[in-house]
């Protein structure tokens, strides 16, 4: 495949470029060749995790003393660029929840003995991990959560539900918000589940439009007890912790998109080269070759976000979370562009599922929702706006 | 349980190379990578002393320009250190020339117990250099191998056949050449990366090794490249319009091809 022409970053060393080609090795080898399988089974083996953890892909930003690498954020970008290759999204997604979502709260905030009876055998693939946030009745709406962690001696007892959590159906643990004080965003803690406990319940593995290999459920909790050394951090915190790690995911995100979008972009010269249209081949004429240029032009304007973003959280900036913000909204407003225009001009061998077009067309829809929706990025970066102006005009005064 | 492993480094075969008119040989001067026939032996000998309990790997190379892109993704891989041989005089060297450096540069290797190479290289293909370099360095070797046991100052080996595989033993010191696809090569970590720049390679030129110029490269090769002419181009298959025989045809076709 015609290899897509990637700038030279200031941000990415010898280092991150022979990375690059083992994670493009391990993409080539032990994912894509199972993508149609793991697709139409809508689920990818657990031993895969076992195989990236080997490949130290699980543990990238995370302390050594874990089995982490104790590296920075564009490590887990150049990974995220290549596992978006795979053909199957849904597995890139699964192993991120994983490695990112699942995790990060726990490296930075859990107590030790949490690390090393969850975070360390996670690291290591031995263990499946998922973020459980989502409520039918609180999305976006993080504050709102209603499953009740009550307190019982050193215990917690857990009731409630969640949805949509990636990784749900099988995952040995869960890094879980609950309730366990005051309505609103004082009352939320997050705890680490097992999901051994007695009382709980994986309910439908639901059925979606893209992203199909990963593993999505409905989660039940019935006067679960946890002992209350499960909490993750300070009780009360949980909401802070959310948010604050949230960073992660959304650049996850966009850095799955950087990927998807130079993959489709290599896909659309090949075949853009191959098919003949009136005797010209269709990257002979100028409408495709201006939309060419547009789609290459999106994929780096989204790269730069990204990197800026990855950058600025690497320093610990505050600002990371409003450029982590843009980069994740520009992000899947580009590769829902690029992925609508290389269906398009794969014309209907894009409409055949033994292309991994139409699959990307489907998995990229969801890149707007998850980890936090388009619309809520753009509350982000609008309320960091009015309220620096808001500041500057009291100083001012 | 020391092994050293030879690992060639050539031009990414996914990039079309191209040859040199005047030497009539591949051109060089790209990056290098790890020929990947060779990854099988470094995850070999990594899985070798880790069996053993001790040990290391010290990988073996030749290359011009003293490159190391490819030695630096088997270091990555977990070998601990490399002895390089580069020189401008090494230019042109046949097998029996590239086997007499390497033997010279394993013989710079302290308590080798095992030596390991791929059975033939990716861009050369001449599948002479191991016995070569077994001979030179007066050691038993086998070829071929798909498994390799290691016990009692001896060495197991499967050595692959057309229909299965001969159980053969030799006594160590030795020299083993493994089969593409025997063993799964680990991936380089980022950690295996950093740590990788910061191993030991030892530099080498044929002088360093004794080895008269005369008997190397150009000056030294035995063989000569008299022409090089590109690959026809492939032929138009035949058609086989089925009048209800079509089969038949197929089934005597790849009878033929002694395929069946």
């Amino acid at each position: 495949m015609a290899a897509y022409p990637r700038q030279p970053s200031v941000h990415l060393t010898e280092d991150h470029e022979a990375f690059r080609e083992s994670v493009r090795a391990f993409v080539e080898r032990e994912i894509r060749p199972h993508a149609d399988e793991w697709e139409r089974a809508g689920i990818f083996p657990r031993d895969l995790y076992r195989q990236a953890a080997k490949a130290g892909l699980l543990g990238l930003r995370y302390d050594p003393m874990w089995g982490g690498s104790g590296l920075d954020y564009f490590a887990t970008v150049v990974l995220c660029e290549e596992l978006a290759k795979c053909d199957t999204l849904g597995t890139a997604v699964g192993l991120m929840a994983q490695a990112e979502f699942a995790l990060s709260v726990l490296a930075d905030e859990a107590s030790d003995s949490l690390k090393a009876t969850w975070l360390e055998p996670a690291i290591q693939g031995e263990l499946i991990g998922a973020i459980g946030v989502s409520e039918p009745g609180a999305g976006s709406d993080v504050a709102g959560l209603s499953t009740r962690a009550r307190r019982d001696g050193d215990d917690y007892i857990i009731s409630g539900q969640k949805t949509f959590i990636t990784n749900g159906t099988r995952a040995d643990f869960i890094t879980l918000a609950v309730r366990t004080g005051e309505p609103g965003p004082r009352g939320i803690s997050l705890v680490v589940f097992p999901t051994a406990t007695p009382g709980f319940e994986v309910g439908r593995k639901l059925d979606k439009l893209g992203a199909r290999a990963s593993d999505t459920g409905e989660l039940f909790f019935d006067s679960c007890r946890i002992p209350a050394t499960n909490v993750v951090g300070v009780e009360g915190s949980g909401m802070r912790y959310i948010l604050s790690h949230f960073a992660g995911e959304r650049l996850v995100i966009a850095a799955l998109a950087v990927g998807v979008m130079e993959h489709l972009i290599e896909m659309a010269l090949d075949y853009g080269n191959e098919r003949n249209v009136f005797g010209t081949p269709l990257l002979g004429f100028q409408t495709w070759q201006h939309r060419l240029a547009e789609m290459a032009t999106r994929l780096e304007a989204t790269r730069q976000l990204t990197y800026q973003a990855a950058d600025l959280l690497n320093r610990g900036d505050h600002t990371g979370e409003i450029a982590v913000s843009m980069a994740k909204s520009h992000a899947a407003d580009s590769v829902k562009f690029v992925a609508a225009e290389v269906l398009q001009l794969h014309g209907g061998f894009g409409q055949m599922e033994e292309s991994p077009v139409p699959r990307y067309y489907r998995d990229v829809a969801g890149f707007s929702i998850g980890a936090g929706t388009s619309e809520i990025m753009r509350e982000i970066v609008a309320r960091a706006l009015i309220q620096t102006r808001a500041a500057g005009t009291k100083e001012r005064k | 349980m020391n092994v050293v492993v030879c690992v060639k480094q050539i031009p990414d075969p996914a990039d079309p190379g191209a040859l040199d008119p005047d030497t009539k040989t591949l051109k060089r001067d790209t990056k290098l990578i790890l020929d990947e026939s060779d990854s099988y032996g470094v995850e070999m000998a990594l899985q070798l002393v880790d069996a053993a309990g001790g040990g290391e790997v010290t990988l073996v190379s030749m290359a011009p320009n003293n490159e190391v892109g490819g030695i630096r993704t088997a270091l990555a891989m977990g070998a601990a250190k490399a002895i390089l041989v580069s020189d401008d005089a090494l230019q042109g060297s046949d097998a029996l020339g590239t086997a007499k450096v390497l033997a010279a540069a394993i013989g710079r290797a302290e308590g080798t117990d095992l030596v390991i190479t791929g059975t033939e290289s990716t861009d050369g293909y001449t599948g002479t250099v191991p016995q070569q370099v077994a001979e030179l360095l007066g050691l038993p070797s086998i070829t071929f191998a798909n498994h390799i046991e290691i016990g009692d100052g001896k060495a197991a080996v499967h050595r692959q056949t057309e229909h299965g595989y001969d159980e053969c033993e030799v006594p160590l010191p030795a020299v083993v050449s493994v089969t593409a696809g025997v063993v799964e090569p680990r991936y380089p970590s980022f950690k295996g990366i950093m740590a990788a720049k910061s191993k030991p390679v030892d530099e080498l030129g044929i002088a360093d090794l004794g080895i008269d110029a005369a008997q190397v490269g150009w000056a030294g090769a035995g063989q000569e490249i008299v022409e090089i002419e590109p690959e026809p181009e492939r032929e138009a298959g035949e058609i086989v319009e089925d009048e209800g025989d079509a089969h038949e045809r197929i089934v005597a076709f790849l009878d033929e091809l002694k395929v069946l």
